[in-house]
């Protein structure tokens, strides 16, 4: 922690280097010192608490292949994980990296808005803790500042009740998604009777979407019901357009990608 | 038994497999200089001044070149081509008073660390008045250098090629179809980026520049001509070489500069290009827009055909000169028979970045054009997309076929095929009914499914000629030194085979030296699916005259007739005798009277032309636009084949690339022509997990009549009708015939067209 105030200028932490090498390569990111915290086992743990999942942040993304908890939370990470780039880079990439970079399209971003996290943040001067709401400010802009870093997650867990969904479009496997969302469903009676839904690559970040969870809370467990909050959740998205995909191109896939794990989520919570 | 037909592993991949290749980037010398390139950031200005002032002040740079500097080195010249006039738009080593292109060489730094080049290079900066890119080829042509060559415009050449008559043919037409296609920005990306390692002998003021590939031989003489060297006064030395695909090995500015430098600046002196430079500085390629119209009988025979087309040659003419489009406009009618064709291809230049030929230039995307043509005229007559084909596929009582016009020099004559046949086997293998039964079934129940299939012929084995050396060592080891290239296609266990097929020989005796120019003065490296067709012949002539030279010997040491003497596997026999020696013996006997050697030379003045076809199965993800590739079939004649196992991959990559074409690859650049994929996360190749099996059904039902192999080319057709049959099959799964008008089918147009 000395370490990362005395360079807090012109210092880099480097966790996996999935993203950094990538950019120091390219010489868009150039940092005078590197400081590596790939030795610090005190950030490479995970426990859990009755209520939470704590994450280190240098968990690696790889953690995650197997349930890491029993109930729906270990089943959703693991289902979300092969979606992360490739096996290599899963096998190096950190959970916590990903949530510091802030990419658009990162699925660890979008499962920590979505669910609520809690950020704990260190520095030399000691930790601070930050909600998820205020943690991603904005494209590859988070709430860690100069100085600190991010050193754990806590991810409250979803009990027994809930199914969850997430489902990812891009162009390649491995690809950064154009458009994904994460979907957690209480089911009771046929009706829904409680929901999250977050989305990633269609903003500046991933964001929890609480207009389509109220959409759905009460509504009919049906492929209907779906196509509806997809179409919803398309209009309420503004993504950018690129090479990749046109802005019209990708509210039409947010509708695909929402119908798609909210039927995942509605499966798994009836099973 | 024949060491032809056989699945021979691959003799090349020991060394490969035990981290024992040598690619240009392992090559070092001691005291080497390393080159790092500055490159143009804009697409199309006035290039007013470069200051390197600051650069030169990096540590560790020793020297460095802006186009003033090498104001001796003339414009790198055409390797191919018989079109004049193109002469004005060859690109210099370094800019001269305009950039064309983002990725233009402007400066050269050398450094005695690649990183110290690379900050250095950073350094030096360009005071260029831009100029508004023009990046439309199909817009008027405008200036090439406005202020310094005014009226010289961005349109180097327009081809013509006729046979038939077409009024005729139009004044007979049922029916017109007219059509736009479109085949985007993409090219051939070879695991191995460039690189060269040039080392100067003062003593004898040779060049020898490693790395080479594909065409050794013509760089080298090219690279003499402009350093004023005798020919002799350099050299080219292959290494092992990650992939060709047509665009590695070309004469590219850098591979001068580093032979340049090595000389001038005494050192040896390395370049390796970086991924980002490759994607904006080796050759692009495709890129043509296609406009057709047809005269149609009653029945969808293709009465005439009259066809304009664009290729967007990008900045500058490069080596090839006019050959894609050329190759283009040539065998663009492929296996039918269209009585009357008139086609004006027009090479125009774009501030892009330049093109050149990538695996089957020309014919993947005059196969995507024609092939849409097929499927246009069979929707418009109302018959299936195999019957159209039928009625209009070459007959084999035509065959030998001259279709009366000229590709790269030569008479376009098909020398052998069957092509309904091949169609007949194509159906039998896939069990067409059955399979088109089963996706009728599926749509039926909702799903975008469909098959699609193209028709195509490649063409093959380019002359003029090729030329061996063979020479049997007092061990019995068998050396053939060729001036063709390896760009990693299994060359050495092929030529092994042909040899050891001729000489009744094991292949693990034959060693292939190849791609050296300081070992043989002639050769034509590796391209155009040529060497099999041309090395491979001119092997088999050798293997004979290495025979006749073992009968000649032996029977002067055994003291007997000529006619008392017999070859078989390896040994010179004395008929009704038990009285023998082998082909090491006789080399060893004679080693003073010269050895035992022989040297064969093939000539063709005709290209030969193998012919497949591709069918695709493909399912449209209407939520997310995707098209998924379930089943891919390529059915392929090449008259007679080598080795199964090559043949097949060749195949299969190719399939791959192609679909890199059809669905993924592009070029994209914004208005002011920045290139936007510069990476690999933004130039989409496909991978292992986008390309389905590939199913093969190789064909040996039409050998070459004119080479004494019967064999025809087989590196292209995998690739040829990749962009005709996914864009078939993408219509058939949407029930949208003539959907599918440019390539690369990405979701984002596909989005758009099922809107």
């Amino acid at each position: 922690m000395k370490l990362i105030k005395a360079n807090a200028a012109d210092g880099r932490v480097i966790a996996g280097g999935q993203s950094l090498v990538a950019a120091m390569n390219f010489r868009l990111a150039r940092p005078d010192v590197l400081i590596d915290l790939n030795g610090v086992k005190e950030l490479d743990f995970i426990e859990e608490t009755p209520g939470e999942l704590v994450i280190g942040a240098m968990t690696r993304h790889a953690a995650f292949h197997k349930p890491v908890c029993d109930g729906p939370l270990g089943r959703l990470l693991s289902k979300v994980v092969p979606n992360i780039a490739h096996y290599p880079i899963r096998n190096r990439g950190t959970f916590g990296g990903s949530l510091c970079h802030a990419d658009p399209a990162s699925e660890w971003c979008v499962v920590a808005a979505t669910l609520d996290a809690t950020m704990k943040i260190g520095s030399a001067e000691g930790d601070r803790e930050v909600p998820a709401a205020d943690f991603f400010r904005g494209s590859f802009t988070t709430a860690v500042e100069p100085g600190e870093i991010l050193v754990a997650i806590r991810l409250p867990k979803l009990d027994a009740g809930w199914g969850t969904g997430f489902y990812e479009y891009s162009r390649r496997k491995g690809d950064f998604a154009l458009a994904m969302a994460l979907t957690a469903l209480r089911v009771e009676g046929g009706a829904i009777s409680a929901a999250r839904v977050g989305l990633g690559g269609v903003a500046d970040h991933g964001k929890r979407m609480a207009d389509l969870e109220a959409a759905l809370v009460g509504k009919p467990a049906t492929a209907e019901t779906f196509a509806e909050v997809g179409k919803l959740a398309s209009t309420l998205v503004s993504p950018y357009g690129d090479i990749h995909g046109s802005a019209e191109y990708r509210r039409d896939l947010t509708a695909t990608v929402v119908a798609r794990a909210l039927a995942e989520a509605a499966d798994e919570a009836t099973a | 038994m024949s060491a032809i037909g056989r699945s021979i592993r691959r003799i090349e991949d020991r060394a490969l497999l035990t981290g024992n290749g040598r690619f240009a980037a392992d090559l070092n010398r001691e005291h080497q200089l390393h080159m790092r390139v500055v490159r143009s950031p804009v697409a199309f200005g006035r290039l007013v001044e470069v200051d390197a002032s600051d650069a030169a002040d990096v540590p560790g740079v020793e020297a460095i070149w802006t186009a003033a500097d090498i104001a001796e080195l003339p414009q790198i010249d055409f390797r191919m081509t018989k079109i004049t006039g193109m002469e004005p738009y060859r690109q210099w080593c370094l800019a001269k008073d305009y950039v064309r292109y983002v990725g233009e060489p402007v400066a050269v730094v050398f450094a005695n660390s690649p990183y110290a080049a690379e900050d250095a290079a950073e350094l030096v900066f360009c005071d260029i008045d831009e100029v508004d890119a023009h990046l439309e080829a199909t817009a008027e042509p405008v200036a090439f250098m406005p202020e310094t060559m005014p009226g010289l415009l961005t349109e180097p050449a327009v081809l013509h090629k006729s046979c038939g008559d077409l009024d005729a043919a139009f004044a007979e037409a049922a029916e017109v179809v007219e059509l736009e296609l479109k085949v985007g920005r993409h090219t051939g990306v070879p695991l191995e980026t460039r690189g060269a390692l040039a080392v100067h002998d003062a003593a004898t003021d040779t060049v020898t520049m490693y790395g080479a590939a594909k065409v050794p031989h013509y760089n080298r003489g090219a690279i003499a001509a402009m350093l004023g060297l005798a020919i002799d006064r350099v050299h080219l030395s292959e290494g092992h070489v990650g992939g060709g695909f047509g665009i590695r090995g070309e004469l590219y500015p850098e591979d001068v500069l580093t032979c340049h430098a090595a000389r001038r600046l005494g050192r040896p002196v390395k370049w390796i290009e970086d991924r980002k430079e490759h994607l904006m500085a080796a050759n692009h390629s495709r890129d043509q827009v296609y406009r057709m119209r047809a005269a149609i009988a009653p029945d969808g025979f293709l009465l005439g055909l009259d066809v304009t087309f664009i290729t967007d040659q990008g900045a500058y003419v490069r080596t090839h000169g006019a050959t894609v489009s050329d190759l283009s406009a040539a065998l663009l009618p492929g296996p039918y028979v269209i009585p009357a064709y008139r086609v004006a291809g027009h090479i125009r230049l774009t501030n892009k970045t330049p093109a050149g030929t990538y695996r089957a230039p020309g014919r993947y995307e005059s196969t995507f054009a024609r092939e849409r043509l097929m499927d246009a005229i069979a929707a418009r007559v109302g018959i299936d997309r195999l019957e159209v084909r039928r009625r209009n596929l070459i007959p084999e009582s035509r065959i030998p076929f001259d279709r009366g016009m000229d590709t790269l020099g030569t008479g376009v004559v098909y020398d052998s095929g069957r092509y309904h046949d091949l169609l007949a086997r194509l159906e039998a293998h896939v069990g067409w009914e059955e399979l088109a039964a089963s996706i009728a079934e599926r749509r039926a129940a909702g799903e975008m499914v469909g098959l699609g299939l193209g028709y195509f012929i490649e063409k093959s084995g380019l002359g003029p000629e090729d030329m061996v050396r063979m020479r049997v060592a007092p061990d019995g080891g068998i050396r053939i030194i060729t001036g063709a290239a390896s760009v990693g296609q299994g060359i050495e266990t092929a030529m092994a085979q042909i040899c050891a097929d001729s000489l009744g020989v094991d292949t693990a005796r034959i060693a292939i030296v190849h791609g050296q120019t300081s070992l043989i003065e002639k050769g034509m490296g590796a391209f155009a699916s040529r060497v099999t067709v041309m090395t491979g012949s001119a092997i088999k002539i050798a293997s004979e005259a290495l025979i006749e030279a073992a009968l000649d010997i032996g029977a002067k040491l055994f003291q007997v007739d000529r006619a008392s003497v017999a070859y078989k596997a390896g040994e010179v026999r004395v008929a009704s005798s038990d009285r023998a020696m082998s082909l090491a013996q006789l080399a060893s006997a004679w080693a003073e009277q010269g050895g035992l050697a022989a040297e064969g030379t093939f000539r063709s003045d005709h290209m030969t032309y193998p012919y497949g076809i591709h069918l695709a199965q493909v399912r449209i993800d209407p939520g997310t636009c995707d098209v998924l590739v379930e089943r891919y079939t390529v059915a392929y004649d090449i008259g007679r084949v080598i080795n199964p196992m090559l043949v097949e991959g060749q195949i299969v990559g190719a399939v791959a690339q192609g679909l890199g074409g059809a669905l993924y690859e592009n070029f994209e650049y914004d208005e002011a022509g920045q290139p936007l994929a510069t990476s690999f996360a933004d130039y989409l190749m496909p991978t292992a997990l986008e390309v389905p099996e590939v199913f093969t059904l190789v064909r040996e039902d039409a050998p070459s009549p004119i080479n004494p192999l019967g064999v025809k080319g087989a590196g292209e057709g995998g690739i040829t009708a990749v962009g005709a049959a996914i864009a078939s099959a993408v219509d058939d799964a949407a029930g949208r015939p003539g959907m599918v008008t440019r390539l690369p089918i990405t979701p984002d147009r596909l989005h758009a067209w099922l809107a």
